[in-house]
């Protein structure tokens, strides 16, 4: 064995034998530094012969070579050897619980207008809205309700103090005002849905002095009961994600339609749960009927040419019958418990595609 | 509107049982609230007579009957102390499920002997808690028969909830003639023969209407009839008036009840020797009283039409009689009155009284003009036939008012409103059912009865025809889509509004929905309580003022939750916060609030909900309802109700967009909120519509060369605020300084007593070459002279 060969053997083990990064430092230095063995080797070189420099050129450059790629792989070894050993050090409780977070909630009135809303956007039908604080003259007058009629006992008003105009406006009863609003500001066709806030002074477990109610209205020159009842058809299937539903049509007296129509929803109360569509009773829907000719006119549409629907429903009743809610008053207590059980996730917003519910 | 079944069949001849009338009035849109039938649940029991009741052989408190039950004779034991021979009862025979317990009587044997059936007590069959003895019934009653029809319980009673349109179905005689359109029977004549008089009246009547309220009281009929004895009414009427809610209180009250559920028609009778001289209709006088049957005394005003003798008023027409002309057991001679009055005047003096009264009821939903006569001589007549007497001719001032007009119609009407096609015939059959005369063909025209004052045009007929016809046989027809795809219906504001809300979510906020009427001393907190947003009438007292803003309701409920244990907490609420009571002197407001710190987690790194939180969540609410960056400035300071020192405004111009910050200590403390909380309000109708910009992004040119980061310090005076360093930072070299952060801020040892140390981190980047170390150094110097120019302050070294 040449004295290279050996030295070689002797740096290749030394490296092999280096416990860690430093000693490995002390060996490359040993052999690769400026003083190191190798290094003296390849300086030797120059003070050779063209001959000899040609048969131990290679030779010293091959010795170099394999000792920087031995050294290179022992440094990664030592390095991953090292990591090794502070990853088994480094543990924690996993069981622990997470930097805490609260988990943000959507009414459940908010979500149903979003969901209502959405089929009635695939219908066709914008969105108004009105003030809450209203005329008496866009509340009931123009809705064909004069004063004294005795019709203006059905809705218990809350009446806000004179202001300076002398006059007294009211919290409106119901979402018609907007009705009166819409037909006032745009020419027909229309189609709208209002969803707003609405007041009664009524309170009980299913009447809180303020409610939430929608309000679908079309005008235009050919829709009659027959569409309206698409309709409610239509919205109460999407909205209550059932494939049939089986509707019942009453009569009933608005002074704002006529003819006016009450509708009622086949459903099964038995065992505790409701279900759509089946059953033997029946559940109140909410009103409707034809806009009535002196609306059409007091808001300056002409009702021998125009005609149309309009119908509403309460939109805390929807939430409260879809979602299970027995009790009304909560839905405005911000109570935290009651606000996590019933509410829903930001990301729910509901769309046809998706489902409008989970 | 309560009936019975056999009053409903005085004027209906039906054999349609009571459940089948319920649903067809419900479907003709008379809709049934409830139909109350204790007879059927009574069907089964029968009448029995006791035929022997002696002492049982093995027990000294239970008795061993025979009981006849008409056909057969049955052995029964009964522990009731009043079984007696001889006796009536109600009788429920094995098998039978007995209410009370809702189990099946069986065959049983009682200390040895056998039992077949059982006398049935108040309590078993729920119609009392007497439990102490069995039913003893009517000794007339026959064995066999039911028993619900000797316990007076078989007959149905419906209640009917009448739509203010519907004056003519405040009758029993009204609603017979719908169903009778409806195809469930015949309605029997309600003519009413007329009554002659004896003796020329000796009151007389006249209406005493200035010119301009001659409508005030077309017309009013009475009648004077002498020598009356006034008892309790006859069995039959009392049982009718019983079964409906009312209380029989004498023959002459009793047959005024009758008539007006009988027929719709109000009358009044007066004790004609209470009355002094001549009777007549007028409008009060200004502050006339009267002191009517309530026992209250009610000052009038010129607007409410009284009934009056020569001396003074009596009643307040239509809506409530007077209280010491009324009729009493020692009445001998009664005038009846009968008149017609303006249902909108009634209404309102109805109102303005506060009074409701079956009177009113009728009159202010129209009463028939035509039966105004009629009514009077079915009065009279009754009252002749329970108590006697002579009556006088009747007396009539003024004549009906006009109720006769002619409505063009057509099937064409029908279809274009209700989709559906029906024959003339069809429509002429429903409407003549109903009363209407009808003439022409195709081209109708049509006259409603004196009784409908609600029908006034073609609108209403096609709700006749439809309502009789069957709004259930009316098919759904798909309203044609206005565009193949639906295109996007909300408004930019609509849309702000959805994304504030799930954006609030989305970080951890829980929506609340609250009251728009607040407490006022809440509301004076938050800029409110003033008159102008008061509500006359609140459903509470601490329900009286419009809110000022969303905040003092999520503060309440935070209190709330608080006061249930929830130490951390995030609520938001988007809602209307009102400026007046003006109609649409409200804004939409976003309002948050957090309260608390996380403090009790592990992981130890916590603080209490700070302005820095609440200017994060009204950033994130601005930004995601612009869908860009906010880059107007925040201005130190916000109103009272929040911490003055620790709180701030975002506005554009003078246009106020948001606002936050840590609450004013005594603002918690008014709602009893004992840790510190900070809250944010953005008012989403400020927020200004974004330009209209096209789809498409701008182009992404990302530049080729490197950035450069540069940190400063600076020691400025302690009410520098950090936007002063980073605007006057900015504004050296805009095209070259990308970003501008605050990484550090220290006061204490090596910073002067007054001054601050703030520390900046500036990126440079440039577009269109690399940046050289002499570029850098003058961009920097740049940077401290602006800084130490526009701050006063100097570079930390």
């Amino acid at each position: 064995m040449s004295d290279i060969d050996s030295l070689e053997r002797q740096i290749l083990d030394a490296i092999d034998n280096a416990a860690d990064e430093a000693a490995l430092e002390t060996v490359r230095v040993s052999a690769l530094g400026k003083k190191g063995s190798i290094s003296e080797l390849l300086k030797s070189l120059g003070a050779m012969s063209p001959e000899e420099r040609r048969e131990k050129g290679p030779l010293f450059n091959g010795v170099r070579d394999r000792v920087a790629a031995a050294i290179a792989e022992r440094k990664t070894v030592l390095a991953r050897l090292k990591l090794d050993a502070r990853l088994a050090f480094e543990r924690i409780d996993v069981t622990l619980p997470p930097r805490p977070e609260l988990r943000g909630t959507i009414h459940p009135v908010s979500q149903v207008q979003d969901e209502i809303t959405a089929i009635f956007a695939d219908l066709g039908f914008a969105v108004a809205e009105g003030p809450d604080v209203e005329f008496d003259e866009y509340n009931f007058t123009k809705l064909n309700i004069p004063p004294d009629h005795p019709a203006r006992q059905m809705h218990d008003t809350f009446y806000v103090s004179r202001q300076t105009d002398g006059a007294r406006h009211v919290l409106r009863t119901h979402t018609s005002p907007v009705q009166a609003r819409v037909m006032l500001s745009q020419k027909p066709p229309i189609r709208v849905i209002v969803p707003g806030r609405t007041y009664r002074r009524d309170s009980d477990a299913t009447h809180t002095p303020m409610f939430h109610q929608v309000e679908a209205l079309v005008i235009d020159e050919e829709t009659h009961l027959g569409h309206l009842r698409w309709v409610v058809e239509e919205f109460c299937s999407a909205f209550f994600e059932v494939e049939r539903i089986e509707l019942r049509a009453r009569p009933s007296y608005f002074p704002f339609t006529e003819p006016s129509v009450e509708w009622d929803m086949r459903c099964d109360r038995s065992g505790g749960q409701i279900k759509f569509g089946t059953g033997n009773d029946w559940l109140e829907l909410g009103g409707s009927g034809m806009v009535h000719p002196r609306v059409l006119e007091m808001c300056g549409i002409d009702p021998s040419r125009y005609q149309g629907f309009a119908c509403g429903f309460g939109i805390d009743r929807m939430a409260m019958l879809k979602y299970g809610a027995p009790d009304l008053r909560p839905f405005f207590e911000s109570d935290l418990r009651w606000l996590r059980h019933f509410g829903f996730a930001a990301l729910d917003l509901p769309t046809l595609d998706g489902g409008l519910s989970r | 509107m309560k009936f019975t079944l056999s009053w409903l069949k005085e004027h209906l001849e039906t054999d349609a049982d009571a459940r089948t009338i319920a649903e067809t009035l419900t479907n003709i849109g008379l809709e049934v609230e409830s139909l109350e039938d204790r007879g059927a649940a009574l069907k089964d029991f029968i009448v029995a007579h006791v035929v022997s009741a002696e002492k049982h052989p093995n027990a000294d408190k239970l008795k061993l009957c025979r009981v006849d039950t008409g056909s057969d004779i049955v052995q029964v034991v009964c522990g009731a102390p009043n079984a007696h021979t001889g006796m009536k009862g109600v009788f429920a025979r094995p098998a039978l499920v007995i209410p009370s317990s809702g189990e099946t009587l069986k065959i049983s044997s009682i200390r040895g002997v056998e039992s077949r059936g059982m006398l049935c007590s108040e309590r078993e069959l729920l119609l009392s808690d007497e439990r102490e003895g069995v039913i003893e019934l009517d000794p007339a009653a026959e064995p066999g028969t039911p028993a619900a029809r000797a316990l007076g319980l078989d007959d149905p009673v419906f209640d009917v909830a009448i739509t203010p349109n519907r004056g003519d179905c405040t009758s029993v005689v009204g609603i017979a003639r719908d169903l009778a359109a409806a195809g469930l029977g015949r309605l029997k004549s309600t003519e009413v023969a007329v009554v002659k008089g004896g003796v020329p009246s000796p009151l007389g009547i006249t209406l005493n209407f200035p010119p301009d309220a001659q409508d005030a009281c077309p017309i009013f009929a009475g009648r004077f009839i002498r020598n009356v004895r006034n008892g309790p009414s006859p069995g039959w009427l009392q049982k009718q008036l019983r079964a409906v809610g009312l209380r029989p209180i004498s023959a002459l009250v009793d047959v005024t009840n009758f008539i007006a559920n009988d027929r719709g028609r109000p009358l009044h009778v007066f004790d004609a020797h209470k009355l002094a001289g001549g009777m007549q209709a007028r409008l009060a006088r200004d502050g006339e009283i009267v002191t009517a049957l309530d026992g209250k005394t009610y000052a009038l005003d010129p607007e409410t039409i009284v009934i009056a003798d020569d001396k003074r008023a009596l009643s307040i027409a239509g809506v409530m009689g007077g209280g010491d002309t009324g009729c009493t057991e020692t009445t001998r001679n009664v005038f009846i009155e009968s008149a017609w009055f303006d249902p909108q005047r009634i209404a309102a003096t109805g109102r303005k009284l506060g009074i409701q009264s079956d009177a009113r009821y009728r009159f202010e939903r129209g009463t028939d003009p035509e039966f105004v006569v009629p009514g009077l001589e079915l009065a009279t007549r009754l009252i002749l036939e329970f108590c006697g007497g002579e009556a006088a001719e009747s007396v009539v001032a003024g004549s009906p008012p006009p109720w006769r007009r002619e409505i063009a119609f057509s099937a064409r009407h029908v279809r274009r409103l209700a989709g559906i096609d029906l024959t003339l015939s069809d429509i002429s059959k429903i409407l003549v059912s109903l009363g209407f005369a009808v003439e022409g063909d195709p081209e109708m025209r049509v006259t409603p009865p004196s009784w409908r004052g609600d029908i006034a045009g073609s609108a209403d007929l096609v709700e006749e025809v439809v309502r009789i016809h069957g709004l259930d046989r009316i098919p759904a027809a798909p309203m044609a889509r206005t565009h193949a795809v639906a295109r996007a219906v909300l408004t930019p504001p609509q849309k702000r509004t959805r994304l504030a809300r799930r954006t609030l979510a989305a970080r951890g906020f829980n929506e609340t929905i609250s009251y728009s009427f607040i407490p006022r001393a809440h509301a004076a907190l938050f800029g409110g309580g003033g008159e102008l947003r008061q509500l006359e009438n609140p459903i509470a007292a601490d329900m009286d003022a419009l809110r000022p803003s969303v905040l003092p309701s999520l503060l309440a409920a935070l209190a709330r939750n608080a006061a249930r244990g929830f130490a951390e907490q995030m609520l938001f609420e988007i809602g209307a916060q009102f400026e007046s009571g003006m109609p649409g002197a409200q804004t939409l407001a976003a309002g948050g609030v957090r309260l608390g710190s996380a403090a009790r987690s592990w992981t130890k790194d916590t603080h209490n909900a700070d302005a820095f939180d609440v200017k994060a969540d009204m950033l994130a609410v601005l930004e995601s309802a612009m869908g860009g960056t906010m880059t107007a400035p925040v201005k130190a300071g916000a109103p009272g109700w929040y911490h003055p020192g620790r709180s701030g405004t975002l506005a554009l111009g003078s246009k106020v967009l948001a606002r936050f910050g840590e609450l004013h200590p005594e603002i918690l403390a008014a709602f009893d909120v004992k840790v510190p909380a900070s809250a944010f309000e953005v008012f989403l109708d400020a927020i200004p519509e974004p330009k209209a910009k096209g789809r498409t992004r701008g182009l992404f040119q990302p530049s080729q060369f490197p950035a450069v980061e540069r940190d400063f310090a600076f020691v400025v005076d302690a009410n520098v605020t950090a936007d002063d360093i980073i605007r006057s930072a900015c504004n050296v070299e805009r095209s070259l300084i990308e970003r501008v952060d605050v990484f550090d801020i220290y006061e204490g040892a090596g910073v002067p007593e007054g001054k601050k140390s703030l520390a900046i981190s500036v990126r440079l980047q440039p577009r269109d070459r690399t940046l050289t170390d002499a570029e850098i150094e003058a961009v920097a110097q740049k940077i401290v002279s602006a800084v130490m120019k526009a701050t006063g302050g100097t570079l930390r070294t």
